[in-house]
Formats: structure tokens, C-alpha cells, sequence
């Protein structure tokens, strides 16, 4: 198989570098754990608290598509370099199984 | 290039995961995999969505009467903290340090056991209240769906269990980065389903 990647030792200087680039990146990820704490604590709060079912419904739904871009872009890293073409996968995935819910969902209307 | 040449945290690639030939298409191929997935997670949802609180008539299990949030909350908090921990287990093996990464994974291990055990738990009670898998069309409609997840949940746990005692002695090389990149992967995935499972199925359910 095609193990052949030409082999490249780093400079001190360089490695220093992608060892801070690497420990800034995953305090953004812990920030991103920290906010998706907070959006479930929302979640099941609201539902705790008994709203109405009109206002509780949009916004738990909505919360719940935030953490799944946060943990798409920053735990999966959708956004990163070379992402291009999954990315396509991923949101052709997401279509189609939006339209599947919409369906099955709106067929039992009556 | 032999694949198990030893590295060392200098040598290592900045991308090992899309290092070589065989990563790269593994890479791509594993997310197409997740995009299928999404659409097989998609017409589960969309038939617990179609068939929820139905059944036979005079069935007397709501969603609204049989879901306890206590319970799915300890779920979920235990999910979401497995999946930051298998983070910092790609943060140690992108750093080169086999001994911390085996350790983050294994913590990851721990806590995903933990959530199988009380999603058992979960399902034991439910069938020893009469509400079984061939109760109405809602109790078929919620084991599969949340079925579903739980089997992922066990093949996730199966596949790092494995990595981990294959790769115990080899340390990490090209050979199986992309392995355990994927793994990781497929671990936020499964924490992906389950925001919606706590969402669409727990907390609609309660609120009826």
C-alpha cells in the first residue's frame, strides 16, 4: 500500500509552534464542550419548568441544532483544510433527512 | 516506506490521519459513511415521529408517562463528556504521545460502558412494566430507533476496545492513526444522534 510520505523532521522552532497551535486549539474545543453543557442544561430546564409546549418545542430543537454544528465544526472538524467534499456528503446526508422527516412526519397529519 | 516505522513527536505529521494514500480514502470514505448514517438515523426518527403514543386502542403508555427525565439527564452528561475525552485522545495522539492517548480512550471506554449500562437499565424497567418491544407501534417504534443507537454505542465501544489492545504494543505509526482518527470520529457521531434522541424522543415526550 501506498505508505510513502516523504518523512520530515520538524525544527525545534516549528515544533514549539504546532504544540501551542495545537494546545490553543483544544481550549477552543473545551469552550465548545463548556457551551454545549450549557444549551442541554437549557433543554432540560425548560421542560422541567413546564412552559408551554408551543414556545418549548422551537427552542429545545433549535439548541439542539446549535450543539450538533459545535460538535460537527469543532469536535469533527468540519472546518477544516481538505473538509471541501465531506462537507458536501454531510449536508447532501442532512437533506435527504430532512425531507424523509418532513414526509413521514406530515403523512400522519390526518 | 515500511509502515511500522517508529516516529518520534518531530517527525510526526501535523495531519497523520491524511498522512498516507490508504488514510486519505479511509478519511472519505468514513464520512460517507456518516452521511448514510444520517439518512438511516433520518427514517428511524421520522417513523418514532409517525407512529408516537400510537398503537392498539385503549394502549395505556404515553411518552408523556413513561419517560423520566433524572435518568436520560445522567445519559446525556455522561455522552457528551465521553466525547470530549475522546477529543483529548486525538489531541494526545496528534501530539504523538501513544501513552496518554491509550489513557484518554480508555476513560472514553469507561464512560460509554457507564451510558450502555443504565440504557439496559433504562429498557429492563420499561419491559418489566409491560411495555415491550411488541406492545403497540410506539414501543416498536422507540426500541428501534433508540435500539439503534445503543448498538452503535456497543460497536463504537467494540472497535476502540480492539484498537487499543491490537495497537498496544506497536505505539503509534502511520499504520494506525487513521484507525484511531476514525474511531473518534465515529464517537462524536454517535454523541451527534444522541442530542437528538434526548431532544425529539425524551424531552417532546415529556411535554407530551
Amino acid at each position: 500500500m501506498a505508505h510513502d510520505t516523504p518523512e520530515k523532521i520538524r525544527s525545534h522552532a516549528e515544533h514549539e509552534f504546532l504544540k501551542k497551535k495545537r494546545s490553543a486549539e483544544m481550549r477552543q474545543q473545551l469552550t465548545s464542550f463548556a457551551i454545549m453543557i450549557f444549551l442541554t442544561l437549557i433543554a432540560f430546564t425548560m421542560v422541567a419548568a413546564g412552559f408551554s409546549t408551543y414556545l418549548i418545542v422551537p427552542i429545545i430543537l433549535l439548541l439542539a441544532a446549535i450543539q450538533v454544528v459545535l460538535q460537527l465544526y469543532h469536535f469533527m472538524h468540519l472546518s477544516n483544510k481538505g473538509h471541501g467534499t465531506i462537507a458536501f456528503f454531510m449536508f447532501s446526508g442532512m437533506f435527504v433527512a430532512f425531507i424523509t422527516v418532513l414526509a413521514l412526519v406530515t403523512i400522519v397529519w390526518w | 516506506m515500511d509502515i511500522n516505522k517508529r516516529y518520534t513527536a518531530q517527525s510526526w505529521p501535523d495531519h497523520p490521519e491524511t498522512a498516507t494514500l490508504e488514510g486519505k480514502n479511509k478519511f472519505v470514505g468514513f464520512w460517507l459513511l456518516l452521511a448514510a448514517e444520517t439518512v438511516t438515523f433520518a427514517s428511524l426518527f421520522a417513523t418514532y415521529l409517525a407512529l408516537k403514543d400510537k398503537g392498539p386502542s385503549g394502549m395505556e403508555f404515553t411518552a408523556a408517562g413513561l419517560f423520566e427525565l433524572p435518568l436520560v439527564f445522567a445519559m446525556t452528561m455522561i455522552l457528551l463528556t465521553s466525547s470530549l475525552t475522546s477529543v483529548y485522545a486525538m489531541y494526545h495522539m496528534k501530539n504523538h504521545n501513544f501513552k496518554a492517548m491509550q489513557a484518554w480512550l480508555g476513560i472514553t471506554v469507561l464512560l460509554g460502558l457507564t451510558f450502555l449500562g443504565l440504557e439496559i437499565y433504562e429498557f429492563n424497567h420499561y419491559v418489566h412494566l409491560g411495555f415491550g418491544f411488541t406492545h403497540s407501534a410506539f414501543s416498536s417504534a422507540f426500541y428501534v430507533l433508540v435500539g439503534t443507537h445503543g448498538a452503535h454505542v456497543l460497536f463504537g465501544l467494540s472497535w476502540f476496545i480492539a484498537l487499543m489492545i491490537r495497537n498496544s504494543k506497536r505505539g503509534l505509526n502511520m499504520y494506525n492513526a487513521p484507525k484511531f482518527y476514525l474511531a473518534a470520529l465515529y464517537w462524536h457521531f454517535i454523541d451527534v444522534v444522541w442530542v437528538f434522541i434526548f431532544t425529539v424522543v425524551y424531552l417532546m415526550g415529556v411535554i407530551g
